[in-house]
């Protein structure tokens, strides 16, 4: 039953070769790149020896990787985190070559693409996988409206994870999105509702949830899948309260000071390490999941499998206690004695 | 902390208008113009067209509590910038200016109090204070608030208005929505009342947390409510919103809260609903299991 499907080729569709797309500071490392596949043409078609020359700028092309990554800023990290070739949710189910069946639908009013999810199989364990599921062109894009979930992209997930507890499968939620929709219709049929109610479900959830930021983790639309036991980002995620451009718009009175606020708001997988917010980084491939997607998913792959693994001992009962008291122990104040 | 002991300089917000102070008020939604005494006796609500003004915590619990039972609790909590924020202005001197203006510790002030006779837990925003917004120290005084309640056995009542979650502390007032919804799950299966009441204006982070998860969601008239704010909806969609959009009327239209109650009914509409949510609050919760095993759909 590989890749059984509702009414389209989800899984499939995403798989078509993306457009090449560079980004500013990359581009001298691309550069440098497609001088050595050129190169390396020229030796077949030719006939000559480059390993001298290709040796040499291979390792030019690690330094100036190292370089670069070595000193990524804050908003540098926001556009690695939304990279149009990033792998996105249905890219690591295909890859992870698992056996994936998705279900759709909130059985109120729609079926919300933004949002996918279904069982799954990783090695020998089942598990119920949500995420959002952003588009990898324009038409697809607008099907899945930029991976920003309507209130119905909420309803299914809350239905998933209570399908999940039911049958005691462990939850594994994958985050990427820009943030929920804010539409007239979403307001129209609650999104805040949607998010809350997700958000008092996962705290009390009977069953492991192991959530990983594979992208962006926009507020509270990415939040509402996010109520986890484990807490990971992938090294180039992001997660914030606020999209720096909606922070610079509001504190800055300036949409173009983004960079200001990227810093300001320390939404880095690095810093939220540092806060003790979430529980583990899992590092990236040279140059970002984008350079190699299929790297990426293999190791994410084990630390899904792992942390699944390792939750799965816990008592249910052990298993809230602690959730609660891990997320009523988030927050930084200061208490004056009386 | 010396900074927050500092005396209030006496900032007032400067408030433009050509009529005499204090005495007559706009109705910033209709434009009538109100006695303020007239005003003072209908609990700032217009005569004209029954707009909601903006009131103090201190006046709604003034309009909720019986006459001198409030105690206020978890007093002392100050916001502990983790980011070490800087916009336009530091976080730090933002926090130290709103104490010294609203003489609040920070945007919520919980504590016990009893309604004609019955103990409850109130948790009161105040949008006074850095818009009502949500960091760490209302998301762990409503932590609290609801702890309070499973403890005691008692209802909870919060009353809303906020701008969201506060940017300033980024990913820590971003949890503050789950840990607050994470204690209304608890609160839930306690069978404990969580009475939720909006008023204008809701939006954000706090309506995608607790302020929507009420047992039963109660608006005053005409408050905005809702996730988005207008302005970013209209720049997604690029087209004008429909009159009354995201106002309480239209959210009782689309199915998002219970009722629509006046201010001056609030009290007498809180009383009687717990009257009916508050039977399960009284019994112990290891007799409720005896009960249900005994009950004739079983045997
Ligand atoms: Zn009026």
């Amino acid at each position: 039953m590989r890749h059984a499907r509702g009414k389209e080729g989800d899984a499939k569709m995403v798989q078509r070769a993306p457009k090449r797309h560079v980004l500013d500071f990359e581009q001298p490392l691309v550069e440098l790149e497609d001088k050595i596949t050129e190169l390396k043409q020229l030796a077949v078609v030719q006939n000559v020896s480059v390993d001298e020359e290709v040796g040499r700028l291979s390792e030019k092309a690690d330094r100036l990787r190292n370089e670069i990554f070595a000193k990524l800023t804050a908003w540098q990290q926001v556009q690695l985190a939304r990279h149009p070739l990033r792998p996105y949710a249905l890219d690591y189910v295909s890859a992870l070559n698992t056996e994936f069946v998705e279900l759709h639908g909130d059985r109120t009013f729609a079926d919300d693409a933004a949002i996918v999810g279904g069982f799954m199989t990783l090695n020998d364990r089942r598990v119920m996988m949500i995420g959002h599921q952003k588009g990898r062109d324009t038409r697809e894009n607008i099907r899945r409206n930029f991976g920003m979930p309507q209130p119905e992209g909420y309803r299914k997930a809350n239905r998933l994870m209570r399908l999940a507890e039911k049958f005691h499968l462990p939850i594994v939620t994958l985050i990427d999105t820009p943030g929920a929709y804010p539409g007239l219709g979403a307001e129209e049929r609650g999104q805040a509702l949607a998010i809350a109610e997700n958000l008092k479900l996962m705290a009390g959830l009977r069953v492991p949830v192991v959530s990983v930021v594979i992208g962006e983790g926009g507020s509270g639309g990415a939040l509402a899948l996010g109520v986890a036991d484990r807490i990971i980002m992938l090294q180039h995620a992001i997660y914030s309260v606020i999209s720096p451009e909606g922070c610079a718009a509001i504190l800055w009175k300036d949409q173009t000071k983004v960079k200001e606020a990227a810093d300001a708001l320390k939404l880095t997988a690095k810093h939220l390490l540092s806060f003790g917010v979430i529980d583990r980084v899992v590092p990236e491939p040279p140059g970002g999941a984008h350079r190699d997607p299929a790297a990426m998913a293999d190791t994410l792959g084990q630390v899904l499998y792992e942390e699944v693994n390792y939750l799965s001992h816990v008592s249910p009962t052990v298993l809230r206690e602690r959730r609660l008291k891990k997320f009523l122990n988030m927050g930084y104040f200061e208490q004056e004695s009386p | 902390m010396s900074w927050f002991r500092r005396e209030r300089r006496g900032v007032q917000p400067i408030q433009k208008k050509a009529i005499p102070d204090g005495l007559w008020k706009k109705c910033d939604l209709c434009g009538e113009i109100l006695y303020v005494k007239e005003l003072e006796k209908r609990l700032w609500t217009c005569a004209k067209c029954g707009n909601h003004f903006m009131i103090s915590t201190q006046q709604y619990i003034e309009i909720l509590a019986d006459p001198g039972s409030f105690r206020e609790t978890h007093t002392g909590l100050i916001s502990g910038d983790p980011l070490q924020f800087k916009d336009l202005k530091k976080y730090r001197d933002r926090i130290r200016e709103y104490h010294e203006k609203t003489g609040m510790e920070d945007a919520m002030v919980t504590g016990f109090a009893s309604m004609d006779g019955r103990d409850v837990v109130l948790a009161i925003m105040d949008f006074s204070y850095m818009g009502g917004s949500m960091g760490s120290v209302v998301g762990e005084k409503f932590a609290r608030a609801a702890q309070d309640a499973i403890l005691r056995r008692r209802p909870l009542i919060a009353l809303s208005r906020s701008g969201g979650a506060r940017m300033q502390e980024s990913i820590y007032s971003l949890m503050q929505m789950a840990k607050t919804a994470a204690m209304l799950s608890r609160m839930s299966e306690e069978g404990l009342p969580f009475i939720s009441i909006l008023t204008n204006p809701t939006t954000g982070g706090v309506t995608a947390s607790f302020a929507s998860l009420g047992d039963v969601i109660i608006a005053e008239p005409k408050a905005l409510i809702g996730f988005a704010g207008p302005r970013v909806i209209q720049q997604t969609i690029r087209q004008d919103l429909p009159e009354g959009f995201q106002r309480s009327e239209f959210l009782l239209d689309h199915g998002m809260v219970d009722m629509i109650v006046p201010r001056d009914e609030l009290r007498r509409t809180l009383e009687g609903l717990l009257d009916f949510m508050c039977a399960r609050a009284a019994s112990a919760p290891d007799q409720e299991v005896k009960d249900d095993s005994q009950s004739p759909a079983v045997s």
